[in-house]
C-alpha cells in the first residue's frame, strides 16, 4: 500500500515543556494587599524549596493551541462509532454537563453544612432511591468513585457481613468470563479467587460451581448479562446455591445497560450491586475518568454500607424534610474515599434519569439490545460470518462476542489487525481479547444511540477489510495509515519506561 | 431490523431472561422530561445549596475555593477530551495519552519523586492505595499514621486495611505537629510504612525529614500526603526522604464540586515504579520511527494481570488530572511560585489579624501556608451558623466534627480569592458572634458579600 504522510503525521509530538521559554508566561495573579515579607520568615528555610518546580513557561494563546493540537490526536464518541464492549460508549448529552457547571452544584463546598446544601443532599437522595428501583434493592450508597471501587466496597460489605455472624471466609468465586477488576478486587479484599467455567450456552457451568461451592465462599461475583453479552437463565439457581451456602452475590453491573427497566438484580437474588454511572447513566467518560460506582445493596447488607450516608429525615409536624449526612452508623465499614463522592457525577446522572423516566430508561435497553442483535445479525452475513462467528451462536443482549479464530487461521490476519485497519476506516474497534475465554475475541457492544446506518457501515466495513485481506492481508497487518501515528512500540514503553520528560 | 435478526419483536430478545425475573412492570420513576424541565428542576435543587459564589468561603480542609482559570474549562469540555474512553488503542488517543505525560512530568517537578501515575479516584483513596503498595513492597502489614493525615484519608486506609489484613497505629500530635518521640516509639521492624501530611490538616507544614528518620531505620516506606497547590515553595517531599508522595489533586484545576471529582495524584521512587496503581502513560515511536506514547507498565494492571494486578483500579479521573495539568501550564513556572507565596503571605496576615480577635486565639503556632487553625471562646457550630448566616461568611472548618479534642477549634482556609478585605471581614464577624453582639443592622443584607468591608 502506497502510503503518503498525512499532515498530522509530518507534524512531530512536541510536548508543553518542549515549547517552554523562560519568563513566559500566562497568569496574572491578585496583588497581595497584605504585608509581603520574605517567605523565609514566615516558614523556616529548611521546609522551603530552593528552586520552583519546572513548570512549563508558556503563554495563553500557545497553550490554547496546544492543547486543541492534542485534542485533535485523539479519537472520541462525538466523532464517530465507538462499539467498545462492556464500556457502553452511549451519547453524552450536554445538557448535563450545563447543569453540573450551575455555581450551585460546582462551587459547593463539600464540607458545607448540611442545612446549607439541602438541594445537593436531596439530589443525591433522590438518585438513590432511582438506582434502588432500577437495581431491585432497598438500599444505596454513592460514595464509590468507580466501578473497581465499588466491587472493593462490595466484597469489604461481604466481609463485614461474614464478622458480624461471626465467620470468616476466604474464597471469592467469579466466572472465567469476568472483568479483570473482579480478580484484582477479591486480592484487595484479601480473599482468595476461585474461578468457575462457563457452559457450552455462555453462561456459568453449574456442576463446576456446585463443585466449587462451600462453607468457605463468602460471595459469588457475576455479571448478568455477562462479558459475552448472554444473560445466565440459571441465576435463580445460582443465588439459590450461594445463599444456601451462606454466601452473598455480587453483581458487577458494567452491563446494565441491557436490562434497566426490565430485570432488576435485586429480584435475581443478587445482595450488591455496583452501578457505573460512566457507562449505563451517560457520564462522560473523559478518556479515563471520571466515573462513579454506587452500590445497591439488600437489607441484610444495610448495616455495614460505607459511611455518611445521605438520609432524609422525616419534618415534625408535617414540616419540611430534613436531607442530612448520617455518620453514626456503627457497623458501617467506614469510609471509602473523602467527602460524599464524585457529586458532580451524580448531578449528571439524575439529570439523565429525570430525561429518559421510566419510558424512557426501558426504551434505551431495548434499543441497545436490538442494535447489538441487529449487528450481530449483520456480521453473520458474508466474510465476516465466515472469519468472524460469533462465539455463542444465540440472541445476545446488548454486546456480543465474535472470535477472529478463523480469521486468523484462513487469513493470516490476527484480531489485532482487524482492529488496526478499522481505525483507518474512521471507527473506534470493539473490545479485543477479551474475554479470554474466546480465541481472538472481539467484543462489540453499539449502545442504543446509534442509528441502523452507523451499524451498516461498521458492518461494511468488516465486510471490506476481510475482502482486502483476501488479496493481501499484509495491509491489515501494517494498518493503520491515516492515524496521527502508525502503530506503536509498546513493548518498549515497558521494557524501557520513560514516563516523564527529561528536563 | 427485527427482520434482519429474524424476530417478530423486541420482546423476543428479552426472552432468555426467565419469565420470573422479568420486571413486568414500569419503573416505578416519574416519567421523562424535556431538556428545559429537567434544567429548571437541577436549577432548583442547585439554588438551594450556599455556594462559594454566594459566601465567602473560607473553609478547606482538603478541597479549596480556587480560582480555575476559564482555559481549563474551554480545553476540558472539548469533545475530543470529554467523551472517549481510557486510550486502549494509542494510534487514536495520542492527545490524551501525551496529555497524561505531561502530567506525570508536572507531577514528579512538584513532588520531586521521579515516577508518577496519570492519576487515581482522589486524595484519601490514594493514601489507602499507599498503604497496599507498602504491604507488597515490604511483605509486612503494620501502618503508623500521623493524627495531622487527613481524617478521611485515616478512616479510609482504616476501611481498607481490613481487606489488607493490616493494622494500623495512630501518633497524636503535639504543638499542631506529629510528636516526634511518639513516633519513633511506634515504628518498628514490622511497620510497612508511617503516613505523614504536610501541611497536615491542622495546616501546619511538617519536618518530613526528621519525621521520616525512623521510617528509614527500619525499613519501613515513608508515605507523604502534601497539598500541591503548596509545592511551588514548600520542599517537596521526594527531597524529604519520602517513598510515596500523593494527594487531593483538587486545588489544582478542579472545581469544589461538592467533593468531586476530582483526582488524587501518587508519585514514587524508581524503586516502586513496578508496584505503582493505576494508568501510566510512557514515550515510545512507531513503525516508522514517530514519537508517541502508549500505556505503559500494563502488565500491573487488572486487565492484563488479573488477581494479581498491583490495583484494581481501571476508570480514574482523567479529565480531572488534564484540568490540573492546564492550571499548571498557565500559572507556569514563576506564576506557581507567586501564588504559592500569595497564599502564605495572605494567610499569614489572617493568621495575625484573627488572633487579635478578642475570644479568638491560635491552636498551634507552628509554621503554616494557606491554612491555621484557632480556639474560639464560644461554640464553634453556633458562631459558625451565625457568621453564615448573618454575614454571608462560610467561616471555616469545625474542628470538633473530627477532632473530639479540638471541639473548641476552627480551621480557616484562604486561597487567592480570599481577598484581605474579605479577611478583616471575617475577623470583625468572628470577633461579633463571639461576644454575642453581631450587628443586623450591617449585614441587612444578603448573600452578596464581596463589600462586606
Amino acid at each position: 500500500m502506497s502510503m503518503t504522510e498525512t499532515p498530522m503525521q509530518r507534524e512531530s509530538a512536541q510536548t508543553i515543556y518542549e515549547k517552554s521559554k523562560p519568563g513566559r508566561r500566562a497568569a496574572v495573579l491578585p496583588e497581595a494587599e497584605v504585608p509581603e515579607p520574605p517567605l523565609d520568615e514566615l516558614i523556616p528555610a529548611r521546609l522551603l524549596r530552593a528552586e520552583p518546580p519546572r513548570l512549563p513557561e508558556i503563554a495563553e494563546p500557545e497553550i490554547v493551541r496546544h492543547y486543541n493540537r492534542l485534542s485533535r490526536r485523539n479519537f472520541d464518541l462525538d466523532t464517530g462509532f465507538y462499539p467498545l464492549g462492556s464500556c457502553t460508549m452511549k451519547h453524552n448529552p450536554r445538557l448535563n454537563e450545563r447543569v453540573a457547571a450551575l455555581p450551585g452544584h460546582a462551587r459547593l463546598h463539600p464540607a458545607q453544612d448540611p442545612s446549607r446544601a439541602q438541594g445537593a443532599l436531596e439530589l443525591m437522595w433522590l438518585l438513590q432511591r432511582s438506582l434502588a428501583e432500577i437495581c431491585g434493592l432497598p438500599h444505596v450508597s454513592l460514595q464509590p468513585s468507580a466501578g473497581s471501587h465499588g466491587e472493593l466496597a462490595g466484597l469489604l460489605l461481604t466481609r463485614a457481613f461474614h464478622a458480624d455472624r461471626g465467620e470468616e471466609r476466604t474464597k471469592v468465586l467469579a466466572p472465567d468470563t469476568s472483568h479483570g477488576t473482579n480478580p484484582a478486587t477479591v486480592t484487595m479484599a484479601g480473599y482468595e479467587v476461585v474461578k468457575v467455567a462457563t457452559n457450552e450456552r455462555g453462561g456459568v457451568e453449574m456442576d463446576d460451581l456446585r463443585d466449587k461451592v462451600d462453607g468457605d465462599v463468602a460471595c459469588l461475583m457475576l455479571t448478568n448479562p455477562n462479558t459475552l453479552g448472554l444473560f445466565d437463565e440459571n441465576i435463580a439457581e445460582i443465588a439459590t446455591l450461594i445463599h444456601e451456602a451462606g454466601g452473598t452475590l455480587y453483581y458487577d453491573g458494567a452491563n446494565l445497560n441491557a436490562v434497566m427497566g426490565h430485570s432488576r438484580p435485586g429480584d435475581m437474588g443478587f445482595d450488591i450491586v455496583h452501578v457505573n454511572l460512566h457507562k449505563s447513566f451517560s457520564q462522560p467518560h473523559g478518556g479515563g475518568g471520571p466515573g462513579a460506582g454506587p452500590i445497591a445493596v439488600s437489607e441484610r447488607i444495610e448495616p455495614f454500607l460505607p459511611r455518611p450516608q445521605v438520609v432524609r429525615r422525616e419534618g415534625e409536624n408535617g414540616g419540611e424534610p430534613f436531607f442530612d449526612l448520617d455518620h453514626d452508623r456503627p457497623k458501617s465499614i467506614g469510609r471509602l474515599r473523602g467527602f460524599q463522592g464524585n457529586f458532580g457525577v451524580f448531578v449528571r446522572s439524575y439529570a439523565y434519569i429525570l430525561s429518559l423516566g421510566a419510558d424512557g430508561l426501558a426504551e434505551a435497553s431495548e434499543t441497545a439490545v436490538l442494535n447489538a442483535n441487529y449487528l450481530k445479525a449483520r456480521l453473520a452475513q458474508g466474510r465476516a460470518g465466515e472469519r468472524l462467528p460469533v462465539a455463542f451462536d444465540r440472541h445476545c443482549m446488548h454486546e456480543f462476542v465474535l472470535s477472529g479464530k478463523p480469521m486468523k487461521r484462513e487469513l493470516g490476519l490476527a484480531t489485532l489487525d482487524l482492529a488496526k485497519r478499522l481505525l483507518d476506516f474512521g471507527f473506534h474497534p470493539p473490545t479485543v481479547y477479551f474475554p479470554l475465554l474466546v480465541d481472538e475475541a472481539l467484543m462489540v457492544e453499539p449502545t442504543e444511540t446509534e442509528t441502523k446506518e452507523s451499524l451498516d457501515a461498521f458492518a461494511e466495513a468488516i465486510e471490506q477489510i476481510l475482502t482486502e485481506a483476501e488479496k493481501d492481508p499484509e495491509i491489515a497487518k501494517q494498518a493503520p495509515y491515516t492515524t496521527p501515528v502508525r502503530r506503536l512500540d509498546e513493548v518498549k514503553a515497558t521494557r524501557k519506561p520513560v514516563i516523564r520528560q527529561p528536563l | 431490523m427485527l427482520a434482519a435478526i429474524g424476530v417478530g419483536s423486541v420482546a423476543d430478545l428479552f426472552e432468555q431472561v426467565p419469565e420470573p425475573l422479568r420486571l413486568g412492570r414500569p419503573l416505578e420513576l416519574p416519567a421523562g422530561m424535556s431538556e428545559a424541565e429537567v434544567y429548571e428542576r437541577l436549577a432548583a435543587l442547585a439554588g438551594r445549596n450556599a455556594d462559594a459564589e454566594e459566601e465567602v468561603c473560607f473553609v478547606g480542609a482538603g478541597m479549596y475555593d480556587h480560582y480555575v482559570p476559564a482555559i481549563v474549562d474551554a480545553i476540558t469540555q472539548r469533545s475530543e477530551f470529554l467523551t472517549p474512553y481510557t486510550p486502549y488503542q494509542p494510534e487514536i488517543s495520542q492527545g490524551g495519552l501525551q496529555a497524561m505525560f505531561e502530567f506525570q512530568t508536572a507531577m514528579s517537578e512538584l513532588t520531586g519523586l521521579p515516577v508518577s501515575n496519570a492519576g487515581l479516584y482522589e486524595g484519601p483513596s490514594s493514601v489507602a492505595s499507599a498503604g497496599y503498595l507498602a504491604i507488597g513492597a515490604t511483605g509486612r502489614r503494620r501502618f503508623v499514621v500521623s493524627r495531622g493525615v487527613h481524617p478521611h484519608s485515616r478512616e479510609t486506609l482504616a476501611t481498607y486495611s481490613v481487606g489488607f489484613g493490616a493494622e494500623l497505629v495512630e501518633v497524636g500530635l503535639e504543638g499542631g505537629v506529629t510528636d516526634a518521640a511518639a513516633l519513633a516509639d511506634a515504628v518498628d521492624g514490622d511497620t510497612a510504612a508511617v503516613f505523614l501530611q504536610s501541611p497536615n490538616f491542622l495546616g501546619a507544614v511538617e519536618d518530613v525529614e526528621a519525621l521520616g528518620a525512623a521510617a528509614k531505620e527500619n525499613g519501613a516506606l515513608l508515605v507523604v500526603a502534601a497539598d500541591p497547590m503548596t509545592l511551588g515553595i514548600l520542599r517537596p517531599p521526594g527531597e524529604q526522604g519520602a517513598d510515596v508522595a500523593l494527594g487531593e489533586g483538587q486545588p489544582l484545576g478542579n472545581r469544589l464540586d461538592f467533593g468531586g471529582p476530582s483526582f488524587g495524584f501518587f508519585c514514587a521512587t524508581e524503586e516502586l515504579i513496578r508496584r505503582m496503581p493505576g494508568r501510566i502513560a510512557g514515550e515510545t515511536d512507531d513503525v516508522d520511527g514517530r514519537r508517541g506514547f502508549v500505556l505503559a507498565l500494563q502488565t500491573r494492571e487488572q486487565h492484563i494481570r488479573r488477581e494479581k494486578a498491583t490495583h484494581n483500579i481501571c476508570t480514574a479521573q482523567a479529565l480531572n488530572a488534564l484540568a490540573a495539568m492546564v492550571h499548571l501550564a498557565w500559572l507556569g513556572r514563576e506564576g506557581f511560585r507567586e501564588l504559592g507565596e500569595l497564599l502564605a503571605r495572605r494567610t499569614a496576615y489572617a493568621r495575625e489579624r484573627l488572633a487579635a480577635v478578642e475570644g479568638v486565639e491560635l491552636l498551634h503556632e507552628a509554621p503554616v501556608v494557606r491554612e491555621f487553625a484557632v480556639r474560639l471562646d464560644a461554640p464553634v457550630e453556633r458562631v459558625l451558623a451565625k457568621v453564615a448566616a448573618e454575614r454571608g461568611i462560610a467561616a471555616g472548618y469545625p474542628l470538633g466534627r473530627e477532632y473530639p479534642e479540638h471541639e473548641d477549634g476552627l480551621l480557616v482556609a484562604i486561597t487567592e480569592r480570599r481577598t484581605r478585605a474579605q479577611i478583616d471581614a471575617l475577623a470583625d464577624a468572628l470577633g461579633a458572634a463571639i461576644s454575642g453582639s453581631v450587628d443586623l443592622v450591617a449585614n441587612g443584607a444578603t448573600k452578596s458579600t464581596e463589600g462586606v468591608a
